[in-house]
């Protein structure tokens, strides 16, 4: 067996599979410039619960407004770094499959895994660009973060590593299930608990035994109560290892499920 | 090995209770244009997609550039390229970044990657419009840029699933020319096509296939001979001459003619001489006539012939939309 001439000499250094994800991340992008639609989206939705539950429990429950925007905007950031985009995220990558340039990309040399990893790299960057903008509204309404600039870079960074690692359930229902309306229905029946059951409003000790119980449990939970304690400068307990162990499981099996379901795909 | 640019042995492939392909038996040598041909539903599509390592067959075996589908796919795909149905190009990205984008999919370095696709637009005229959004091109300049996006790598054998469907016959035929191009530079390409003047245009080898089997394979004109003689056409000059030429015709040949309109007879012959023997014949009688011919069936015959389903409308002429 000789060895194929194509292979050739790569001067680059990155791994192929890291090189041509980020080529096709970069085509999505290319699109998101033309159509800014998912980073509205990431920006809209949380803006809208901050202004909510800041009219509606701001005197309530923290007794000063500005005390309780210290405790809500945490959370209102790991939900636009990718908990408001993750139905899209599955919606999008079905219908791209069903168009000819998937085809395409599937009969090119390419792992398998490139324009899974090149669409979820790309939200990211869409996530990043929901939580600055967020980020600023945040502060025009008051927000300090008392913790300093690298515990608060640590926090998004967190919210977004999340968001990512969140990102390849709704991936996996993207490239498993046949049509656009399927995976839109079951992402939002997954996420609707995660998203609703969790300590963004009040902190899980104040809530009935049940929901409670839930709302603990809730690896979202885990990661606004570990954004909150970073942002704070509060103790995090291990809101943060809980929530990095929350990651590396979810991103472990939903991944390569997807990969090997996009690899099936007739 | 035999320097084939594809070889299928008995492929099939089921679809819960549909048979898409029952038994497939190809051999393509390298550098020729195979047209695959069959109504919709025969079972090309799904060739084209377990040939690219996109589909895996049931049963069977199926080579492309001397590598094995199933067993070896990643060195499959990349001698391969893939032009759809429908133009797989990116509609909103510019033409240039569409090639630039696969070329750095292949591993061509950034400058390569650009050099290699200003190298494509020329070639395919499209130099000006590379700067543009794909979205504004075209149908025919769409097509143009999808066989250039399958060039970027220099593959050794290309597919191309109906490459011309709804273009207008003018650019078809610049179409057809960039097809045969390929085949003139030794890649080996598979068409599939339902206009039979496209099969007849551009392929060495034409395979009919229907209800997922091939059921006739060969050049054009082998095939057009596989379904049976020559006919021989007469159209006279007076029509009130049509009985008497008629008579000629059953006379030499022993069979009736078939009567179409605007005077025209037709009527198959056998021996070699049937001709000459109409021609002495009809000059005997003098009977005048205004058109005489001897010829092969239509490929569209050849389809009704082997498959029992009406011919196809042999080419669009329809604008696009």
């Amino acid at each position: 067996m000789t060895t194929p001439t194509h292979v050739l000499a790569s001067p680059h250094r990155s791994p192929r599979w890291l090189r041509h994800s980020l080529v096709l991340a970069r085509r999505s992008l290319a699109k998101t410039s033309r159509n800014p639609g998912t980073v509205v989206n990431g920006v809209v939705t949380p803006a809208l619960f901050l202004v909510l539950f800041l009219s509606l429990f701001g005197n309530a429950l923290a007794g000063a407004t500005s005390d309780y925007l210290q405790y809500l905007f945490p959370g209102i950031l790991v939900m636009g770094a990718g908990l408001t985009g993750l139905v899209s995220t599955g919606t999008n990558i079905n219908i791209d499959l069903k168009n000819g340039v998937t085809d395409r990309f599937r009969s090119l040399p390419i792992s398998r895994l490139a324009p899974l990893l090149g669409s979820v790299l790309a939200d990211i960057v869409r996530y990043l660009a929901a939580v600055a903008i967020l980020y600023l509204i945040g502060t025009a309404l008051g927000f300090r973060s008392d913790g300093g600039l690298a515990p608060a870079l640590a926090a998004i960074g967190l919210a977004v590593l999340f968001g990512f690692c969140l990102s390849w359930i709704t991936v996996f229902l993207g490239v498993a299930l046949k049509s656009a309306e399927a995976v839109l229905a079951f992402s939002f029946l997954t996420f609707l608990p995660l998203q609703l059951g969790t300590s963004l409003a009040t902190p899980a000790a104040g809530l009935p035994g049940w929901l409670q119980a839930w709302v603990t449990l809730n690896p979202v939970t885990a990661a606004m109560d570990a954004c909150r304690a970073l942002l704070n400068g509060t103790p995090a307990g291990d809101s943060i290892t809980t929530t990095l162990i929350w990651c590396a499981a979810i991103f472990l099996v939903f991944c390569p499920l997807a990969v090997s379901a996009y690899g099936r795909r007739e | 090995m035999a320097d084939y640019g594809l070889e299928t042995h008995e492929l099939a492939k089921r679809f819960g209770r549909t048979t898409a392909l029952d038994g497939v038996d190809l051999a393509l040598p390298r550098g020729q244009v195979l047209g695959l041909l069959g109504p919709n539903g025969a079972g090309k599509t799904t060739l084209i997609r377990i040939l690219a390592t996109l589909l895996r067959p049931d049963a069977g075996t199926a080579r492309v550039a001397g590598h094995d589908v199933t067993r070896q796919p990643a060195q499959v795909r990349r001698h391969i390229a893939l032009s759809g149905q429908h133009a797989s190009v990116d509609e909103e990205i510019d033409g240039r970044a569409n090639l630039i984008m696969i070329g750095r999919l292949l591993d061509l370095p950034r400058r390569d990657a650009a050099r290699r696709a200003d190298e494509l637009l020329a070639r395919f005229g499209l130099t000006e419009a590379g700067t543009r959004r794909v979205a504004t091109y075209s149908g025919g300049m769409r097509r143009r840029l999808d066989l250039a996006v399958s060039l970027v790598g220099r593959p050794r054998v290309v597919f191309l699933d109906e490459p011309s469907a709804g273009l207008d016959p003018g650019k078809r035929e610049e179409l057809w020319q960039m097809i045969r191009d390929l085949g003139a530079e030794g890649v080996t390409v598979l068409l599939t096509t339902q206009y039979l003047e496209e099969a007849d245009a551009l392929a060495d080898t034409i395979v009919v296939i229907d209800h997922g089997r091939v059921v006739a394979a060969g050049t054009p004109p082998e095939l057009k001979r596989q379904v049976g003689g020559h006919t021989v056409t007469v159209r006279v000059s007076d029509p009130a001459a049509a009985g008497r030429a008629a008579a000629v015709l059953a006379g030499v040949t022993g069979r009736e003619p078939e009567r179409s309109a605007r005077h025209q007879l037709a009527v198959p012959v056998t021996r070699d001489d049937d001709l000459v023997r109409i021609t002495a014949q009809l000059h005997r009688e003098a009977v005048e006539v205004s058109e005489l011919s001897l010829r092969l069936p239509s490929l569209d015959e050849v389809f009704l012939a082997l498959t029992h389903t009406p011919a196809i409308v042999p080419a669009p002429q329809r604008p696009q939309s």
